[in-house]
């Protein structure tokens, strides 16, 4: 069957199977490597997207449910070369470390923060409870994001440590 | 909302960001899974849905008829080919696909290649595999009954499933201090079976190009020397024909260590077929057939002095090492490095008898962090200490500081023959208690728990063993575990090092860059680290065991010395003055008591490849290479305090906080080192309350998915605190010890000390990890499970 | 990772249009809302599925939660995210907001639907037990028209409702009454996993006495277990502590747990009694006004 749909601003068309899942899509017929995969039974988070906005999993998602809706990857986070802050924030903060969890935590955190500019800690670690990290520790990603708010809110300071 | 400053932009040791992150944060990390080449296939492994079974036939007609499937493979082809079992990591054979038996659930049987995953994964239900059940053996306790199903029959003369026994220290003496002892406690308990369980599970592509006879393979391998050098031995290539490339790795934790069956069908498969074979394994195959860890069934014995003084440690250990021996271990250490189980503490006698064997299930033991069994040996022993403390009514940190390690003691050789470098224990122990406010904590929990709040404190204190190792004593299959390191400096000042070890997350684009400006003075950012790729880097044995620092962070210490000494010679020459004129000032040489006379490094790289006079005896360029055979291991510690709450009507854990303290010697990139605690941290949790891959009797895998397999997510763990303490070791050129596997090292016993602690109401002695909120609640209560 | 066998997709544009495709698909043919329940097991092969209907279209007919004075009215395609965030729902029926939060994880509860969710009917779904302890109805419908079942009549057995083959549930009723609330309890190994064991409880006061109260439990016995001992033994008391922790030893005898890896059959019985005795604690608390 023929799917169409919009990722991240240009529309799409490709031949497909029905069963084809939506992060397979993106990955192996469109090349975009950023979403990972990491599981079989939707627990690990790799594969987070947005569907129309709304992070999703797309290892859960039927390229052909996502047919006339709008995708958007870690690739469309970036605007003209210039990296979102959230990306700045898990640079500034090692937020990340194989990267293999980053693009699901990034496109996450990025919904989170456009709905709530000012999550506290609680509200973060509740957002990212649906994707695992097995290197950060979770707590630089807290970190990140608030790095991310603070600059957004231009509220962020840096100190300077002893070492 | 204020943060630490992590953009220093040091000219070598600091705090900087990290110079591979950007592509990552874009998603263009390269890892195994994204790579797409032209006429590019896909193989899907079929498994053995039981754990013990005679395979009667394997019929692949009908599945060879699929119009999307190249090829399938059994057992017989790869017979044929002399490849049907492989040697492992540990003098033992596996099956890559079996040919008489099936041994555990999950071990491959065929593969199928096709045109695309969906296709091969529907091939592999066309395959018809007849199976004729065999008892299996699931209980390790039960492996060495007499009637207990042999599983290795294939090994000549093999009559039993004994795989190994093992021992270390003095038994006369640690019995006769028993024998006398005024307190003797004796504690079973068991370091059950986990996984290290990485985000990306273990992938390869492989590309053999019949024409040069040349094969190319990206994989998933924290050791791709070494699987070079493997493949070239299994499938009888020539070496200087493979290419191994560790591309971005998605984490190992010690679980992309081994060879694994899946590469060398792929291998097979794209020999015969003559395109690249990608094969990708899916969780559940990650789970039920990669490197396990742990899985020891420990009898731990403290024998002490009436007042606290710890004089022996006993132990008997079963060790289930599934149903072949496949630890990555030095070969001389079959059982690792759990001869350090004696700990932190200056024991006077210890003694370890261990017998291993073989069950139906998953071959692996050495994984997740373990640093050889390190894990292990340090849950028996902070275990034990704590179960002495409740036998002496005493406070678990107090006896401790009893019993550590002085700084004046080092180095330390323990009773079982390991000699630690150096250290200051109770510096870093009252550093932990110090951030832990440890003397408030216990005052709030005396209050607590006149409320029937259950809130515990666990300690641990531990001292690691890494850096494997000096090549006449450490070795993998004959190849000795040294690193190697080049160094190139460019005309224009910029540099090459590439290395032998490669990172799975762990950040060596930038701590080696770091390490190397740190000896002659180029900014990290102009040192691109070069790693991965066989054919563009030295020989090496890899990734794991903490030895990346330790190993190959000295060999990049030591390359970098050597382009540093060339430096000097060349600008005794650029400037016409005695080398002991000369001094190093980072970056720059001068002459003794003129600043204003000196050259750049960057001004040396140009004469070294221009048209000036060279000294004497030194030629052109800058550059050198190094093979690092490490003197002795190195020997980081910590201490760590855990703060739980345990909700008594439910028994669910709460971890409230965790500080954790490491010596890691001479600190690179303290961002970093921040960033592997919290990582081992975040282990430790998971494995003290959630993680286990269970079996049930008739050895079917019940943990063979992350819905039944529970890693903590960002709920289950608090927000860490860490601190630090320097001592460096002195068998390292910079004084560093490796850093990356302490926290998991270090934590599981301190939130089972701390469970435990807050359940001292209820007079319980010891339960066995995963402390889940059933298994609390039946301790708790003394109710029989069943 | 594991992927689906292949099949057939078909897109559904209204109700009726689902229920026609459904008659004319037969037995062969599946309904995906969320695609959370059904597809993780079309992708592990543990059921084969010859055409999908996906209904997420209908979410603008079947997505909303309609207060009306005497009934709360869910759509069947409303998703867990907006019963989580519905503020008229964390009003009038707060046990929605406590297990919405401890259900799955977000991107999931962008997805997953109620009708998805009590279609499923796993033994240890977390709605299920909501939906009995408010003495829900479901309307089904079907090519003859509506109809309108109870929680009970809902469930047939693990993984079988009374939705036939042609046939869609479209909506879920909870009566409204006076001096009521109502409260969650779940404890899981793990945030996200499925419930050890869960309890839904709703709880009515006339004056000094209770009216009426009902618990619904989830994975305690092959489907949610309603347990109308417990209702008998509360009505016409007053609450108290003594009175909550009686209802929870009524609860854990009325229930039939399994030994499983999340937990022994003592351990699901005693988690049943307590998690009842808290959450009837703090309904009754929050009939006081307490959050």
């Amino acid at each position: 069957m023929q799917v169409t749909m919009t990722v991240n601003g240009e529309p799409v068309t490709r031949e497909v199977e029905a069963r084809l899942l939506l992060v397979h899509f993106l990955r192996d017929h469109l090349a975009l490597t950023g979403t990972h995969w990491g599981c079989d039974t939707s627990n690990c988070g790799a594969c987070v997207v947005w569907l129309d906005g709304e992070p999703v999993k797309s290892c859960t998602v039927l390229a052909a449910m996502a047919g006339g809706h709008e995708v958007r990857t870690v690739e469309g986070l970036e605007r003209n070369g210039s990296f979102d802050t959230l990306q700045r924030g898990f640079m500034a903060c090692h937020g990340l470390q194989c990267g293999f969890c980053t693009p699901g935590m990034l496109m996450m955190t990025r919904a989170l923060l456009d709905s709530n500019p000012d999550p506290s800690e609680q509200e973060i670690r509740d957002a990212i409870s649906g994707q695992l990290c097995r290197c950060t520790g979770y707590a630089s990603i807290v970190r990140s994001v608030q790095w991310a708010a603070a600059d957004e809110a231009g509220t962020r300071a840096s100190i300077v440590d002893e070492e | 909302m204020r943060f630490v400053d992590n953009d220093r932009k040091p000219l070598g040791h600091g705090r900087m960001l990290r110079k591979e992150d950007p592509r990552f944060v874009r998603g263009k990390g390269r890892f195994v899974d994204d790579i797409q080449l032209p006429g590019m296939l896909h193989l899907a492994v079929l498994r053995a849905p039981v754990a013990h079974a005679r395979v009667v036939s394997v019929d692949v007609s009908v599945a060879e008829a699929h119009p999307k499937v190249k090829l399938v493979g059994t057992g017989a082809t790869l017979a044929e080919r002399g490849l049907a079992w492989m040697p492992t990591l540990s003098h033992d054979v596996q099956a890559v696909l079996a040919t008489d038996k099936v041994r555990f659930q999950g071990q491959e049987v065929a593969f199928v290649v096709a045109e695309d995953r969906y296709a091969a994964r529907d091939a592999l239900e066309l395959i018809d595999v007849v199976y004729e059940p065999l008892p299996a053996v699931v209980d390790v306790r039960a492996a060495l009954d007499a009637a207990a199903p042999l599983i290795r029959d294939d090994l000549d003369g093999k009559t039993d499933n004994r795989c190994f026994d093992w021992e270390t220290g003095d038994r006369a003496a640690t019995d006769a201090v028993f024998a006398t002892a005024d307190v003797v406690v004796t504690q079973d308990m068991v370091y059950p079976r986990v996984h290290p369980a990485p985000l990306e599970t273990c992938a390869a592509v492989a590309d053999y190009d019949a024409v040069e006879g040349a094969l190319t393979m990206w994989c998933t391998t924290q050791a791709p020397h070494a699987h070079r050098t493997l493949y070239s031995l299994i499938a009888g290539l020539p070496e200087h024909q493979i290419r191994v490339i560790s591309p971005d790795i998605g984490g190992g934790f010690g679980g992309k260590v081994p060879i694994y069956p899946g590469y060398v069908c792929a291998i097979v498969a794209s020999m015969l077929t003559g395109r690249p074979v990608k094969w990708a394994e899916d969780r559940s195959e990650n789970l039920t057939s990669t490197a396990f860890a742990r899985d020891y069934v420990m009898r731990g014995e403290i024998a002490a002095t009436r007042d606290g003084r710890i004089r022996a440690i006993r132990t008997d250990v079963l060790a289930d090492h599934g149903a072949f021996n496949g630890v990555a271990a030095p070969s001389k250490y079959p059982a690792g490095f759990f001869g350090v189980f004696t700990g932190s503490y200056d024991i006077e006698a210890a003694h370890c008898t261990m017998t291993a064997v073989y069950t139906n299930k998953a071959p692996g033991g050495i994984a997740y962090s373990c640093s050889f069994r390190i894990t292990e040996a340090v849950y028996l022993i902070e275990r034990l200490v704590d179960c002495l403390a409740d036998e002496l009514d005493m406070d678990p940190v107090a006896l401790r500081l009893r019993n550590l390690l002085r700084a004046e003691q080092f180095p330390y050789t323990t009773s079982t023959g390991w000699t630690y470098d150096s250290g200051n224990y109770e510096a870093t122990l009252h550093e932990a208690l110090r951030i832990a406010g440890y003397d408030d904590l216990r005052r709030e929990q005396a209050e607590r728990r006149t409320r029937g709040e259950l809130m515990g404190i666990g300690v641990s204190v531990f001292t690691e063993a890494v850096g494997a190792g000096p090549r006449r004593d450490m070795d993998i299959m004959g190849l000795g575990m040294s690193d190697g390191a080049e160094l190139r400096v460019h005309p224009t000042g910029t540099a090459v090092l590439r290395v032998s070890c490669q990172t799975q997350g762990q950040g060596h684009e930038t701590t080696f860059a770091q390490i190397v400006a740190e000896q002659i003075g180029i900014p990290p950012a102009d040192i691109k680290v070069v790693h991965g790729d066989t054919d563009q880097t030295p020989f090496g044995l890899g990734t794991y065991g903490s030895r990346s620092t330790s190993v190959s962070g000295a060999a990049a210490v030591v390359v970098a010395r050597k382009v540093r000494d060339k430096a000097m010679l060349l600008a005794s020459a650029m400037l016409e003055i005695a080398v002991t004129d000369l001094v190093w000032e980072k970056g720059r040489i001068q002459v003794v008591g003129d600043p204003n006379s000196f050259v750049t490094i960057r001004d040396v790289a140009r004469w070294a490849y221009g048209t000036g006079d060279l000294p004497d005896g030194v030629d052109g360029g800058l550059a050198a290479e190094v093979h690092y055979d490490p003197a002795s291991l190195t020997y980081p510690n910590g201490a760590y305090v855990c703060v739980v709450d345990v909700d008594p009507g439910t028994a669910v854990v709460t971890v409230r906080r965790f500080v954790a303290v490491d010596d890691c010697g001479t600190r690179i990139n303290p961002m970093i080192i921040e960033g592997q605690v919290h990582r081992g941290l975040t282990d430790g949790v998971g494995m003290a309350l959630m993680e286990m891959i269970a079996f049930d009797d008739l050895g079917n895998c019940l943990g063979a998915s992350l819905m039944d397999y529970l890693l903590p997510s960002s709920l289950e763990v608090p927000s860490w605190e860490t601190g630090f303490t320097v001592t460096p070791s002195p068998h390292h050129p910079i004084g560093a010890k490796g850093v990356g596997e302490s926290a998991t090292v270090g934590s599981p016993p301190a939130v089972v000390n701390a469970v435990l602690d807050a359940l001292r109401p209820y007079g319980l002695r010891h339960v066995d990890m995963p402390l889940t909120p059933s298994r609390l609640w039946h301790a708790m209560t003394r109710e029989p499970e069943s | 990772m594991q992927v689906p066998a292949p099949f057939d997709y078909e897109r559904a544009t209204s109700v009726d249009h689902a229920v026609r495709l459904l008659d004319r698909l037969g037995g062969a043919a599946r309904i995906v809302a969320g695609g959370h329940s059904l597809l993780p097991m079309m992708k592990l092969r543990l059921v084969n599925v010859e055409y999908l209907i996906d209904i997420n279209d209908l979410h603008g007919e079947l997505g909303y939660v309609r207060v009306e004075p005497n009934r709360v009215r869910i759509g069947a395609m409303t998703r867990h995210r907006e019963l989580l965030e519905s503020d008229d729902l964390r009003q009038l029926l707060p046990i929605f907001h406590d297990a919405e939060r401890v259900i799955a994880d977000p991107p999931v509860r962008n997805r997953g639907t109620i009708g998805g969710s009590l279609c499923q009917a796993d033994p240890s779904e977390d709605l299920s037990a909501v939906c009995t302890s408010l003495d829900a109805t479901c309307v089904i419908r079907g090519l003859a028209g509506e109809r309108v079942v109870t929680m009970d009549e809902f469930y047939r057995g693990p993984y079988e409702t009374a939705v036939g083959p042609a046939e869609l549930l479209t909506e879920i009723r909870i009566p409204l009454r006076r001096g009521g609330s109502s409260a969650f309890e779940k404890v899981g190994r793990r945030a996200g996993d499925w419930a050890v064991v869960s309890c839904g409880v709703g709880v009515w006061l006339d004056g000094d006495m209770i009216a009426d109260a009902r618990v619904g439990l989830a994975a305690v016995g092959p489907n949610t277990t309603g347990i109308p001992a417990v209702s008998q033994a509360l009505r016409g008391r007053p609450p108290s502590e003594e009175l909550y922790v009686e209802a929870g030893a009524i609860a854990a005898e009325h229930c039939t747990p399994v030994t499983d890896q999340r937990g022994t059959v003592a351990y699901k019985r005693h988690l049943a009694a307590e998690l009842t005795t808290r959450a009837l604690r703090r309904a009754v608390e929050r009939i006081g006004g307490e959050p």
